[in-house]
């Protein structure tokens, strides 16, 4: 064990930093959830990228540092610590591209992923559908083999920004007659193609930050499938394994508002000291949020020793789903009667963007496989219990 | 940066874990606890042939030189098999404490020697704790008075014995007076002395929680797997696995706050009192939620006598306010963080940045 960092690892961190102080746009970018914004987003996406900062881990040759574990954290620590803007196409960077290194064809790696690193290519996740939400094995999307192509049709929802996006990817059944996870292909969608209708779905925020979308006969070739056909309840279950761990929700990105939640108590600590409880729910999450970092590192440092992480990462994701809710509920409890206002009202003192933070918290517990089943998974894989 | 054990260090960890599985079986610990001593000559003999008792002694004086990093290791061992509190005062606290005395002390390598041969018992009188814990077994008892540390023989002590509610525990309040002889440090030189061995309990109570919240769930996965109700184990309804499953998240998450503890105090980190405060809440959390889990899925079973998951739970109700209670600990969490120069934000988790 040691927990100092090497002399190349503070190198990189300063490097980092000194960058982010260079580069950061001048001012706060518009919500990604906006067409306006998403826009914004992808230009600063392009800057990483020119930067080779947008995908540190990733090879040299898709634009990446071929960084390691530790270096990926260290970015994030400083990414996050400076306020830089959200990242935009983490679901094509973390979800479908550690997905297509694994499982895709060396073309696939070639045409995908440099545009993916660079944001040339934004994509959309599509996964659920009416009928299968939790219960991911129920999809019934249909992609049917015809020739060198596939013909879909069906429905999927809840998928994030597609009505900006330019590629989506999912499951679809390419076996009509098939089953559950049995016959299941994964595969990569123009969102241009003929026959794709994507309806937005207004949000909580009042923002279409997702939507339906649907598609009527589209063909799709054959090459845009990852894996063997019927594969694809495998592939996605090792890409939801990455949503899960590590990568999409990594430490810094909780230490951060805690930092800021901090200021916010000290800023009013008289009227919260009113409530004691609020002080020891400041308390708890910085506590959780450090031990989320120390589980990280800790978990890096086991990857490096070839060790596999299985079920815990839906402890994981557990973890920084509620860490994030109560980070946002003390907030809100803080600013109290005038939480409830937006940030056009006159007299909103909220500069951080809480009640923002507060409504997307809301859905932590619920995207990328509902707590309630990751508690079963814990409790089936790693405790080993009986299924129902 | 490597948050990893060596193979060498969890090699040692499965070696004590299996030695304790077979000579600290709940009907042997029963035993003894029976006992008006409340502790086995035997076991302790045993564990001494395992090289338990030397290892944080120097090598020079005969022991095997790992530091807290190991013993955060060790102490979950302890906690697991509910093995009592003398082992740890003597051979991971007391022997911090006496490592860390000037040279000057004169029987200062003698006791270093004697711990790691496994041929001395000594209990720690610290303020925090509002009793002794084993005095009256202690060949001597190392005890506070305005700050100084004394090392006081058992025949200089008059034991009050308090009956606790773990039936593992022998805590005593000891009277005696202090002397010229048996002053070993003043109370300037004691005070970073007595302020390490605090850290160090807490540390040592922080790995055996850890070890007991482990212990519960591994009892409590077992009763639910075999216990069966409306035909199916009761291991296969949500409710109850969701139980357990919040158990087993709270230890994934104790463990690395109390091994970067560990780390911290064994290289003198400035933060080593937060991060130790910090393990300590964590892991009495964790065995807290694994008793009211842990009972709660038992059912009736779980509160009797009879079933081995009382003596864990009890243990854990002990444990949790023991070298310091969640008050002392949040008290001083709350002064680092809510200071001027708190370490806060991304990138200070390994020292400030």
């Amino acid at each position: 064990m040691d927990l100092n960092y090497t002399p190349r690892q503070q190198a990189f961190r300063a490097e980092v930093r000194a960058w982010l102080k260079d580069n950061l746009p001048a001012e706060k970018l518009a919500s990604y959830d906006t067409r306006e914004g998403f826009e914004q987003h992808r230009e600063w996406e392009r800057k990483l990228f020119d930067a080779r900062l947008s995908m540190v881990m990733w090879p040299e040759e898709l634009g990446g540092r071929g960084c390691d574990l530790t270096e990926w954290l260290i970015f994030e620590e400083e990414y996050y610590g400076a306020d830089a803007p959200m990242r935009v196409n983490q679901n094509g960077q973390l979800l479908l591209g550690p997905t297509l290194m694994e499982f895709g064809t060396e073309e696939q790696k070639k045409r995908f992923l440099p545009r993916m690193a660079a944001s040339d290519d934004m994509w959309a996740q599509a996964w659920s559908e009416p009928n299968a939400g939790s219960d991911m094995a129920a999809i019934s999307s249909k992609a049917i083999s015809d020739g060198d192509h596939y013909v879909i049709n069906g429905q999927k929802t809840w998928s994030t920004r597609a009505i900006y996006a330019d590629w989506a990817f999912g499951l679809f059944r390419s076996d009509a007659d098939s089953k559950r996870h049995h016959g299941l292909s994964f595969l990569m969608v123009p969102l241009d193609a003929e026959g794709v209708t994507i309806r937005p779905i207004k949000a909580l925020n009042g923002k279409d930050a997702f939507a339906e979308i649907f598609f009527d006969n589209v063909r799709v070739p054959v090459e845009n499938r990852i894996g063997e056909e019927g594969s694809g309840w495998h592939v996605a279950m090792a890409t939801a394994g990455f949503e899960r761990g590590l990568l999409l929700r990594s430490p810094a990105r909780f230490q951060q508002p805690v930092r800021k939640l901090v200021e916010l108590y000290k800023a009013n600590r008289e009227a919260a000291d009113r409530d004691p409880s609020i002080r020891d729910a400041v308390m708890e999450v910085w506590a959780g949020a450090e031990s989320y970092a120390l589980s990280a590192y800790q978990s890096v440092g086991r990857l490096a020793r070839g060790e596999k992480i299985g079920a815990e990462s839906s402890i994981n994701k557990i973890i920084w789903s509620e860490l994030d809710l109560k980070i946002h509920e003390t907030a809100m409890r803080i600013l109290g009667a005038r939480g409830e206002l937006l940030s056009s009202a006159p007299q909103n003192q909220d500069d951080h963007g809480w009640l923002e933070g507060f409504l997307f918290a809301q859905a932590g517990p619920i995207y990328a496989g509902a707590n309630e089943i990751q508690r079963n998974i814990i409790a089936e894989r790693m405790l080993g219990l009986p299924k129902a | 940066m490597d948050f990893t054990f060596t193979d060498d260090e969890r090699a040692f960890q499965d070696a004590i874990s299996r030695f304790l599985m077979t000579e600290a079986a709940p009907e042997a610990l029963r035993e003894i606890w029976e006992t008006d001593a409340g502790r086995s000559p035997d076991l302790r003999n045993k564990m001494a042939e395992q090289g338990l008792t030397a290892l944080s002694i120097p090598e020079e004086a005969g022991g095997l030189g790992m530091g807290d990093v190991v013993w955060s290791l060790m102490t979950q061992e302890l906690g697991y098999y509910g093995i009592p509190d003398s082992l740890a005062d003597t051979a991971y606290v007391s022997a911090g404490l006496i490592a860390a005395l000037p040279e000057i002390v004169a029987d200062r390598n003698g006791w270093l020697e004697q711990i790691a041969e496994g041929s001395i018992r000594i209990a720690v009188g610290h303020p925090i704790n509002p009793l002794v814990a084993d005095a009256h077994l202690a060949d001597f008892s190392l005890l506070n008075h305005e700050g100084e540390i004394h090392a006081v023989p058992r025949s200089l002590i008059d034991v009050e014995h308090n009956a606790s509610i773990d039936s593992s525990r022998r805590l005593c309040r000891v009277m005696w007076e202090p002397s010229s002889a048996t002053r070993i440090v003043d109370a300037e030189t004691g005070a970073p002395i007595w302020e390490e061995a605090l850290n160090r309990g807490a540390l040592s109570v922080a790995g055996q929680l850890l070890g007991l919240a482990q212990r519960m769930l591994d009892l409590s996965v077992d009763y639910v797997a075999q216990r069966k109700q409306f035909g199916k184990p009761i291991g296969s309804f949500q409710a109850v696995k969701h139980h357990l499953a919040d158990v087993a998240s709270k230890i994934e998450f104790a463990k690395p706050v109390l091994y970067r503890a560990g780390y911290s105090l064994q290289h003198g980190d400035a933060d080593a009192a937060l991060h130790i405060s910090q393990a300590h809440i964590a892991c009495a959390e964790a065995a807290h939620l694994a008793a009211r889990h842990g009972i709660q899925v038992h059912g009736a079973m779980g509160y009797t006598w009879e079933v081995d998951l009382q003596m864990f739970m009890k243990r854990t109700w002990a444990l949790e306010s023991s070298w310091g209670d969640r008050a002392f600990h949040k008290a001083r969490i709350s002064a680092a963080i809510f200071a001027d120069d708190a370490p806060l934000g991304p990138g200070q988790t390994f020292g400030r940045s």
